[in-house]
């Protein structure tokens, strides 16, 4: 690979440890993905998660001296203010030294996983490196950057040195779409596009372009699809001739090539989807969890509108930014919703055995597969269903 | 019996041990990290355990923090395996091989996959870009 006087001087230490543990990293993947060079990156986004490895690597960066060239905006761990009182000392104590770890390595603390929305948003064009595969895949998709599918370790790397290497979604080649999708299902809110995601098995290997769909789809669904595509499957990118910002038409999307596979996606596809993935539960539901990824403010609207008529009988957890909570008190929206049963979470992941464990053997409810799949780890099984259903059950109590 | 075949370095060392062969894609995560044993529904290793052998699968899956962490915390507990031979690396795979020391290559010359058999003995050598067969499978 071929380095610059700069990039070859931050390989070699002089301008600090740290610098150069990054750049050993990056230079690692690059020859692993044959890339000709490092190209300058202007944003990153950080998937932090708290977790061991997570304080481990970030800490070891830092006790080398590194800071970070670009600062990045950062996944959510867990919110100390709702949680403290009720997690142990050593999870108290392990959210506080990654805050102050990645606060000394200069990171922007917006514990979102949704930074696309307003934190951190690049432009169509723009090289970035972003961590998180629901932002990785809305940015290149929805928002037309290039960034690749970031480790939170490369992502990191990436900050600290302000370089990234060039190979894949970077190249203007690679980021044609290769599978056409014809979606003859209909589909109405941003759940039934979630479900959509989790075709991807179906759907294969490479970039689809989603055909039949309507021009005027929601950022809510767009961020439901790009979601549940990785967790059905490994995805960087997908395409919306008319929608996405990239292509126009056909042409546009697949660069005047065939496809190279066509699948047809049917309304009895999708209900048989979400049957594998979540068979109708019964009896009692004790919770519902929503907010993965994190709810925005129409979302968090919708959910108020469907508690109108009856306060929940179970706790609705849902989880969103601290951007957005901070915007729902201020409105009085925070408070309707407290009132009907809904409390907002900021700052904090689903994917936090320490916070949820103890939801572990109790019957939930969610509307994201995403949520669901990571939860499952921690032992906690939730039904997976569109929000109205998710609502109902929690006015009800039970599934009804 | 001293067969050698090419290969190529992502994630430098060089290891001897015994292969275990995945057809599935792995996610570490999806280990315990006290025994190594592949805890995964479903999985083709499921309730096999991955400690200290030289896993040969197809690639790595899974969201941008989990794959590291449970290297990670297999590392910690001393079940990793010693050594990883991939057919279609991906960048949190790579990341999380080369911050954990843990060798890995790939671009293995297909005789490899058409030769290499469970509990088979071999040497990694990322310096020279070589897999060597040591031993075959005793009970065969």
């Amino acid at each position: 690979m071929e380095l610059t006087a700069y990039q070859q001087e931050l390989l070699d230490g002089v301008w600090g440890k740290g610098k150069s543990m990054a750049m050993q990293i990056l230079v690692g993947i690059g020859k692993c993905f044959d890339a000709p060079r490092l190209v300058p990156i202007t944003r990153a986004h950080v998937s932090l998660s708290a977790q061991e490895a997570d304080l481990w690597f970030s800490g070891k960066l830092l006790a080398a001296g590194a800071s970070c060239a670009v600062p990045p905006t950062v996944n959510p761990g867990y919110s100390l203010d709702y949680f403290g009182g009720q997690i142990s000392e050593a999870a108290v104590e392990n959210m506080r030294q990654v805050d102050q770890t990645y606060r000394q390595l200069g990171a922007r603390m917006t514990y979102s996983c949704t930074p696309y929305l307003g934190d951190n948003v690049p432009d169509c064009g723009e090289i970035v490196a972003f961590s998180e595969t629901n932002a990785t895949i809305f940015v290149n998709s929805v928002l037309g950057a290039r960034t690749n599918r970031e480790s939170a370790a490369s992502a990191l790397c990436a900050a600290v040195t302000g370089f990234t290497p060039e190979y894949g979604m970077l190249l203007e080649e690679n980021r044609f779409a290769t599978v056409a999708v014809e979606v003859q299902a209909t589909l109405r809110s941003d759940f039934d596009y979630a479900v959509l995601g989790l075709m991807g098995k179906k759907i294969g290997k490479g970039v689809p372009a989603f055909l039949g769909l309507p021009r005027e789809i929601s950022t809510e669904a767009l961020i439901a699809l790009g979601t549940q595509l990785n967790v059905s499957g490994s995805f960087d990118l997908f395409h919306i001739p008319g929608v996405t910002a990239e292509v126009r038409d056909m042409q546009d999307a697949f660069g005047g090539r065939d496809p190279q596979r066509r699948v047809v996606i049917t309304d009895e596809d999708l209900e048989k989807a979400l049957e594998t993935f979540s068979p109708s539960p019964s009896g009692p539901i004790e919770y519902c969890i929503l907010g993965c990824p994190h709810y925005t403010l129409s979302q968090l609207e919708e959910v108020a509108e469907l508690l109108a008529q009856k306060a929940s009988q179970v706790p609705i957890y849902i989880l969103t930014s601290s951007t957005v909570k901070a915007r729902a008190r201020e409105c009085g929206l925070e408070q309707r919703l407290l009132d009907l049963g809904a409390q907002l979470i900021p700052d904090t992941c689903v994917d936090e055995a320490c916070c949820w464990g103890y939801l572990a053997g109790r019957p939930g409810v969610t509307d994201s597969p995403k949520g669901a799949y990571y939860m499952e780890t921690s032992g906690i099984q939730l039904a997976v269903r569109d929000r109205a259903t998710c609502i109902r059950w929690a006015q009800n109590g039970s599934v009804c | 019996m001293n067969e050698t075949f090419s290969c190529r370095e992502i994630s430098r060392g060089i290891v001897e041990g015994e292969v275990l062969l995945s057809q599935d894609q792995i996610l570490f995560y999806h280990a315990d990290p006290a025994t190594g044993v592949i805890t995964e529904r479903g999985h083709c290793l499921e309730g096999i355990s991955v400690k200290g052998k030289i896993l040969v699968f197809p690639g790595g899956k899974g969201s941008s923090v989990v794959q590291m962490d449970g290297m990670y915390k297999l590392e910690q507990h001393g079940t990793a395996p010693l050594g990883l031979i991939v057919r279609e690396p991906d960048t949190v795979l790579v990341s999380s091989a080369i911050i954990m020391e843990l060798p890995m290559v790939d671009r293995v010359e297909e005789s490899f996959y058409d030769t290499i058999q469970n509990g088979d003995r071999i040497r990694i050598d990322t310096e020279h870009q070589v897999i060597q067969l040591l031993e075959r499978r005793r009970d065969l």
